[in-house]
């Protein structure tokens, strides 16, 4: 039988819970303890019912039970990872960052896992990043990019409070994601909120200027559709709403994001496409772990 | 000495950057910023259509980069403050800073009309930048009077100075805005303020019983240079006010004078109520995709107002430009897979 990874989540808030969902009986990646600080949220209910270990007084809990996990994924807050980085790091155990706090870096599993899988921290970016960047990977592996800009959109009752209480912090996060892991010479990321019931999907714009003119449109076409296989991989619900178009010397994506209603409704394909990228990362690196101590 | 019981802010140098794509230059904005100061307009707002950082493929790349223009309008203005719009989501506090180490007065900070939340980073740093703050509620057509009053409370709360109920889309009936700028009266404790746009001819009537219900700040766009049809003419607006002697302390043959000589050539085309605007007002959709729905119904061969319609249907909000190509490709697909079904 494979040696499994023995995981943890600090946060038991809306993602906290759905990556607990996604994580519950996984073939390799074992979650022991669910790390909370409300023992009345939801998360820490379910984590008791599911047979976790639960830990109701945050990290200091988990420092004297350090042996549950390896790995931990950070849902809480920029502000606690901040705490929880230096305190994880003492204890020598690795950690996935879902929040902004991008101490760590920049890690889009379908992009870059590869260049930082014995890193002790790397962090998610944004939601908005993990859709696109991508793309902008893919486009500038067969031409060049000066400019890639995104517009993000999603349901107003899935941006959290976190979001709202600073959105320039998603704006500039994804901007930087588009440059230093898209590959594109400028980044510009917008975000709008949507208030329309029955609540909208994520739904995500990407806009790429060429160098020149001088590419081949189908290799820019077959990269895009090759990119959003890989993504579909570990996003299920990741697709194209539209042929890419290409119009002069930009390229035209459109893209939309069902989330897999693990926890979470399946409209806020935002907040799934974190939790999927998480575990995709986890699993990254436990299978390179593993295959290094065979 | 108080002598104006309006307070009104010239937009064409900001909202009509949508009506021109984009394509103010420093020489129009120094020659429109010299006549409104000239006139005595207290404020004028100067910002891509879409506010600080709106140039973009998705909302279209201003020609001259909009801090030149607002650094021009600033050292042309001897009177007249120069305000700037900044939309949460798309600007930032990097770009409200610039803008207000360039001299700038006034911000308003616009978020759509349920998500008054997120302007709460942006409201806190525009007051610790010392600009008079103005909370700027979007689209405010789409909800009920209670929805609208709670989200001007944020805003209040946040530290503005004063809350605009914004008719983005220039939907709005005359009585649906004398009830809510009343609610908003009697229940905010700062200064209100009315945008309206002219999509179903009822920006001036909707203006005066905005005023009437207690409104003290009123946008207009000179020559209804604005997006859509256009915002209340601000010349207009203010010889209709001088006739019901309410002062707004601008110069009204000046302010006629600016209309006719300076701003009616820098207009591609003059400010109609198109079939194109007209549906805007009708389906209660933002003023600004009017350009954007034109281009996209050329491309796909199918009609300007089917987009704009369907749109309204979404309920799509300001800033979803993107949506606007998807539609047009939805309905030439479903219209060419009807086309096939009939052979």
């Amino acid at each position: 039988m494979m040696r499994k990874l023995k995981v943890g989540i600090i946060g038991s808030g809306n993602i906290g819970t759905d990556l607990m969902m996604k994580l519950i009986g996984h073939e390799f990646l074992e979650l022991t303890t669910m790390i909370g600080i409300d023992p009345e949220s939801d998360g820490l209910k379910r984590a008791k019912q599911l047979g976790l270990e639960v830990i109701e007084n945050g990290i200091e809990g988990f420092i004297n039970r350090k042996e549950l996990a390896d790995l931990l994924f950070d849902a809480t807050s920029a502000k606690s990872h901040i705490v929880h980085a230096k305190i994880l790091n003492d204890l020598n155990k690795r950690v996935i960052d879902l929040t902004p706090a991008a101490l760590g870096p920049f890690v889009v599993p379908s992009v870059n896992i590869g260049a930082h899988i014995t890193e002790g921290n790397v962090n998610l970016i944004t939601c908005g990043g993990q859709a696109t960047i991508p793309i902008v990977h893919a486009i500038g592996t067969v031409a060049k990019v000066n400019y890639a800009e995104i517009v993000a959109t999603i349901s107003s009752k899935s941006a959290g409070p976190g979001t709202r209480s600073n959105i320039d912090e998603f704006t500039e996060t994804t901007a930087r994601g588009l440059e230093e892991i898209g590959g594109a010479k400028k980044g510009k990321a917008i975000i709008i909120l949507n208030p329309a019931e029955p609540p909208i999907m994520m739904r995500d714009t990407i806009y790429c200027v060429l160098e020149n003119e001088s590419f081949n449109p189908e290799e820019i076409n077959d990269s895009i559709h090759l990119m959003v296989k890989n993504v579909k991989n570990y996003v299920p619900g990741y697709r194209l709403r539209m042929e890419p178009m290409i119009e002069g010397n930009t390229v035209i994506v459109h893209l939309e994001v069902e989330g897999a209603g693990d926890y979470l409704p399946s409209y806020s394909g935002n907040l799934d496409i974190m939790t999927a990228a998480a575990v995709k990362v986890a699993e990254e690196i436990a299978q390179y772990d593993l295959a290094k101590t065979v | 000495m108080n002598e104006r019981d309006v307070l009104i802010t010239e937009v064409a140098l900001r909202d009509g950057s949508h009506a021109i794509a984009h394509s103010y230059k420093v020489d129009q904005v120094v020659s429109v910023a010299k006549g409104l100061d000239e006139a005595n307009v207290p404020y004028i707002e100067v910002s891509h259509g879409d506010g600080l950082g709106g140039s973009s493929l998705q909302y279209g790349l201003s020609t001259t980069n909009e801090f030149e223009l607002i650094e021009a309008a600033v050292h042309t203005c001897k009177k007249s403050k120069i305000a700037v719009l900044l939309l949460p989501g798309i600007g930032t506090v990097k770009e409200l800073k610039v803008a207000a180490d360039l001299g700038v007065k006034m911000a308003r900070i616009a978020t759509h009309v349920t998500e008054a939340d997120v302007s709460k980073q942006h409201i806190t740093k525009s007051k610790e930048l010392g600009l008079e703050t103005v909370g700027f509620l979007m689209m405010s057509h789409m909800v009920p009077v209670d929805k609208l009053v709670e989200q001007a409370l944020l805003m209040e709360s946040y530290g503005a100075d004063v809350v605009y109920m914004v008719d983005s889309a220039g939907a709005f009936l005359p009585h649906e805005v004398k009830q809510r700028i009343a609610a908003l009266r009697q229940t905010l404790s700062i200064e209100i303020g009315f945008h309206a746009h002219n999509n179903l001819s009822l920006a001036m009537a909707n203006t005066l019983v905005a005023i009437e219900e207690g409104a003290t700040r009123i946008d207009g766009s000179v020559r209804c240079l604005g997006a859509g049809a256009g915002n209340t003419q601000t010349e207009v607006l203010v010889g209709v006010l001088d006739r019901l002697n309410i002062k707004t302390g601008i110069d009204f043959y000046k302010m006629m004078d600016v209309a006719e000589d300076i701003v009616a050539p820098i207009l591609h085309t003059p400010q109609e109520i198109t079939r194109g605007s007209l549906i805007l007002g009708y389906a209660g959709v933002y003023s600004s995709f009017l350009l954007h729905a034109n281009r996209a119904a050329k491309k796909w061969n199918v009609d300007a107002r089917d987009i704009l319609v369907e749109l309204g249907k979404q309920r799509v909000v300001g800033g979803q430009e993107d949506m606007i190509q998807d539609v047009a490709s939805k309905i030439a697909k479903e219209r060419a897979v009807l086309l096939r079904g009939n052979k």
